[in-house]
């Protein structure tokens, strides 16, 4: 896993809803190039291309609610983006981004300055945002839980633990 | 410093006598359940190349969500489950004829008080309504499970949420959690455990039990609780040979938050597009025509749900401008609503009556055409739920669904009810 993530930020807002990030009848799909076709294509298809031009998701509380559905988190990776950072996180979604080496920040105070197409970069191993509107500290996600995303997701985990 | 039930649950399931919020455990679960996901865990097992499963007999798999298969594809994806059922000889395996994975669950034994239960499926907080922790997991993780028999989990802090008085007239169980969801908001209760109380508790029904801890998910919970009484050993006599401990919170555990709602003062109540948590009362948007009616899901499809609509129905007929479709939520309802003449009299009412599965809630059946609206009794009402992202969904009780249905524009239940 990168330690340190950059990009542009793409701005989202309140309780962003896996029905949203992905519909329910393209759950027949895993795989996260097949997903990322059809992710927010809720929102229309004017949306769906903008967000590629961006790397980060920049979110406001509950991102995620709603169903358990895993591809909500590997469809936002098959986008290619790089982390979310929101101002709290659904717990099942949490731990689904967790799972499928999606890095996750939970950071109110940047969320609340962020603009779209801000430049930033965050730091895992000082559990720091840079922004140009300055830096902003998080709360680390615990270790025990960490070493998941660290191992790059759930399945590269077990596999190395069992090796063991 | 006594526990929540949350905290006994996970204090057992991972080996401590005691744990307290926001510390993280490894806990066992006692049944992990996947649906219609089971095919995405079996393809997981074998990316990690692991054969051997941790106690074949706490996984269940049940075939839901898409039923009968619509697509090869969805019939293919039925047999990896059903070929990794034989293959390591799973005792716990319900096919397409059963119903919705949760209801399923409870019916067989599966879900007892006190126990840990997780499922590929949010609304797993269901199983609050036994008292057990019931909470949803993604497919990865179910399989981990598989072959670990434990994962991490964060203990929550709890909230207690006091229920006082008896519903009035054509006010149920449904407008009740959509009322408090408007109240505290999607994210009013994320990550917390949530315990119902007071004097209402004993009234309640198993499955008006269901509509509070299955709607909960809503809020954000990890789980819901009704702590177990007599209702909860009547609807299981029968249902299991394991020993049933009615596991209480202790009379001094904390919980951070404390809410009353005096039930007297409830009245009917919608969900209106496209968030659980936009709560309005019915008398706000009645006369909004719609067409499409739906009573169905783990939330209000069971046989009291059915019955308050053939009621509401009898000597009258769905309006010509509505369809109104019903999906049971288990060959168990099914066969009871068939034999106190229920389907009948919804069937001879113009209703299209389907198998018993989650149908409209989860995208199958029902699609909506560019502009429709529908009603429905179901978990959710985000964009595109019903298949069109150019359609609405309002969420209400199943009796506000048939008054609705009878007249062809949202209705008050209490036109009809009382």
């Amino acid at each position: 896993m990168e330690k340190k993530i950059q990009g542009k930020v793409f701005i989202m807002g309140d309780d962003v809803n896996t029905d949203v990030i992905i519909p329910a009848k393209y759950l027949i799909y895993t795989d996260p190039e097949e997903l990322a076709k059809y992710a927010f294509s809720v929102m229309g298809p004017e949306y769906a291309e903008r967000l590629k031009q961006f790397d980060i998701i920049v979110a406001g509380e509950n991102f995620g609610c709603g169903s358990a559905r895993e591809q909500g988190a590997t469809a936002i990776k098959g986008l290619k983006k790089k982390a979310v950072i929101a101002k709290s996180f659904a717990r099942i979604f949490y731990r689904n981004a967790i799972n499928s080496a999606l890095p996750i920040v939970e950071c109110p105070e940047a969320v609340d300055v962020l603009k779209e197409g801000d430049q930033i970069s965050i730091d895992f191993s000082l559990s720091k945002i840079q922004t140009p509107w300055g830096e902003f500290s998080f709360s680390p996600i615990p270790e025990s839980v960490f070493k998941i995303l660290e191992a790059g997701g759930l399945v590269e985990y077990l596999k190395a633990s069992l090796r063991k | 410093m006594g526990m929540t039930l949350a905290e006994k649950i996970l204090a057992n399931k991972s080996g401590k006598s005691k744990v307290t919020s926001g510390e993280i455990v490894d806990a066992y679960p006692d049944a992990v359940m996947s649906h219609y996901a089971s095919y995405r865990s079996v393809n997981v097992l074998k990316k990690i190349g692991v054969d051997k499963l941790y106690d074949p007999d706490r996984i269940v798999i049940i075939i839901d969500h898409r039923v009968p298969a619509r697509t090869v594809e969805n019939a293919n994806q039925e047999k990896i489950a059903r070929d990794f059922v034989k293959e390591k000889n799973l005792k716990n395996f319900y096919d397409v004829h059963k119903g919705i994975a949760h209801l399923v669950m409870m019916e067989n034994g599966h879900v007892l008080p006190g126990d840990l239960v997780l499922g590929t499926d949010s609304h797993s907080t269901i199983y609050g309504c036994m008292g057990a922790l019931g909470c949803g997991i993604g497919f990865t993780e179910c399989a981990s499970i598989w072959i670990i028999g434990k994962l991490w989990m964060k203990v929550p802090e709890s909230y207690k949420i006091v229920l006082y008085g008896t519903f009035p007239k054509g006010v149920y169980a449904k407008d009740l959690i959509l009322d408090f969801i408007g109240k505290v908001t999607a994210n009013g209760c994320t990550y917390k455990s949530v315990e119902f109380h007071g004097d209402l508790i004993p009234r309640l029904t198993m499955s008006e039990r269901m509509t509070l801890t299955c709607m909960s998910m809503e809020m954000g919970v990890k789980s819901a609780f009704i702590p177990p009484d007599e209702v909860t050993l009547s609807y299981l006599k029968g249902r299991t040979d394991r020993k049933i401990n009615l596991i209480q919170p202790d009379e001094d555990a904390v919980y951070a938050k404390e809410f009353v709602v005096d039930v007297e003062k409830l009245e009917p109540v919608v969900a209106v597009p496209h968030n659980v948590d936009q709560v309005k009362k019915v008398s706000e948007v009645a006369g909004r025509p719609f067409h499409q009616a739906f009573v169905g899901s783990c939330a209000n499809a069971n046989l009291d749900d059915l019955r308050v609509v053939a009621d509401i129905l009898k000597g009258r007929k769905v309006h010509p401008d509505v369809r109104f479709i019903i999906a049971p939520s288990s060959q168990e309802v099914f066969l009871e609503a068939t034999r106190a003449g229920i389907i009948q009299s919804l069937i001879g009412a113009n209703v299209l009556v389907t198998n018993p599965g989650c149908s409209a809630c989860g995208d199958d059946g029902g699609a909506l055409a560019d502009g429709e609206i529908c009603l429905a009794s179901s978990t959710r009402n985000f964009l595109g739920r019903m298949s069109n992202r150019k359609s609405e969904v309002y969420l209400g009780s199943p009796a506000t669904v048939a008054a609705s249905a009878i007249r062809g524009v949202m209705t008050d239940p209490r036109e009809f009810v009382g």
